[in-house]
């Protein structure tokens, strides 16, 4: 699974993307995100309020309550502010 | 037509795109977003997940497209290191009558702003920030 970060959530994690194998009990974008926590705690810090991160799963904006265990990509990264 | 791109954008050259379309055009709407020169500001870097905005803004102009009687649209947004004065974002909407393309465009920029996923990273003399959304964007895209 391909995991992508953006904007501060990039300069925290040091990465703008990684591959990563995923444990097969992790189901949810909330358990990949709990899993991510405990792995790096740079993590800790990304999700401190999960309510200023987003999540997309192959490009769809998700909950954290998604089944993630067909994904290809998912991206973090905080509202956007283009335009 | 939709594109991201770091280069600069030519109006006229989109207009005239535009123009060859079709001979039913009436009304030509376009807007452009441009880096506003705040104090003490001195660039704005713009990071874009290209492939999710493209989608993104698919998504967008379908809705448009659905709601507005529109002939064309086109959309270029640019993203990398960008100063004072430079442009960010283009927006054309084309309609056989007025009211059509003046709220679709509208509509655009103000779902573009809180749906697509760039982000902005201001930098000034002693620090750089990453902006933050802002209520009255998500304000005015509810108006729709």
């Amino acid at each position: 699974m391909k995991l992508k970060y953006f904007a501060w959530i990039k300069e925290i994690v040091g990465k703008d993307e990684e591959d990563m194998d995923i444990p097969t009990d992790i189901k949810t974008l909330s358990d990949l995100i709990n899993w991510l926590i405990l792995k790096d705690d740079s993590f800790n810090k990304v999700f401190k309020n999960r309510k200023l991160v987003k999540a997309a799963v192959d490009l769809e904006l998700q909950d954290y309550s998604y089944n993630i265990e067909n994904a290809k990509e998912i991206a973090f990264f905080p509202p956007v502010t283009g335009g | 037509m939709i594109k991201i791109q770091k280069e600069d954008f030519d109006i006229s050259n989109e207009l005239n795109a535009i123009n060859i379309l079709s001979d039913d055009i009436g009304s030509i709407v376009s807007f452009i977003g441009k880096v506003r020169p705040d104090d003490n500001l001195i660039s704005m870097t713009l990071e874009c997940y290209k492939t999710m905005a493209v989608k993104e803004i698919e998504k967008i102009i379908n809705e448009a497209r659905h709601r507005w009687d529109l002939i064309t649209t086109t959309v270029v947004h640019r993203y990398g290191k960008l100063y004072p004065g430079d442009n960010i974002v283009l927006i054309i909407t084309a309609s056989k009558h007025r009211i059509h393309s003046i709220e679709a465009n509208q509509f655009i920029i103000d779902y573009l702003k809180t749906e697509v996923p760039i982000w902005k990273n201001e930098e000034y003399s002693n620090h750089k920030e990453w902006v933050n959304e802002k209520k009255s964007d998500i304000i005015s895209k509810k108006k729709w």
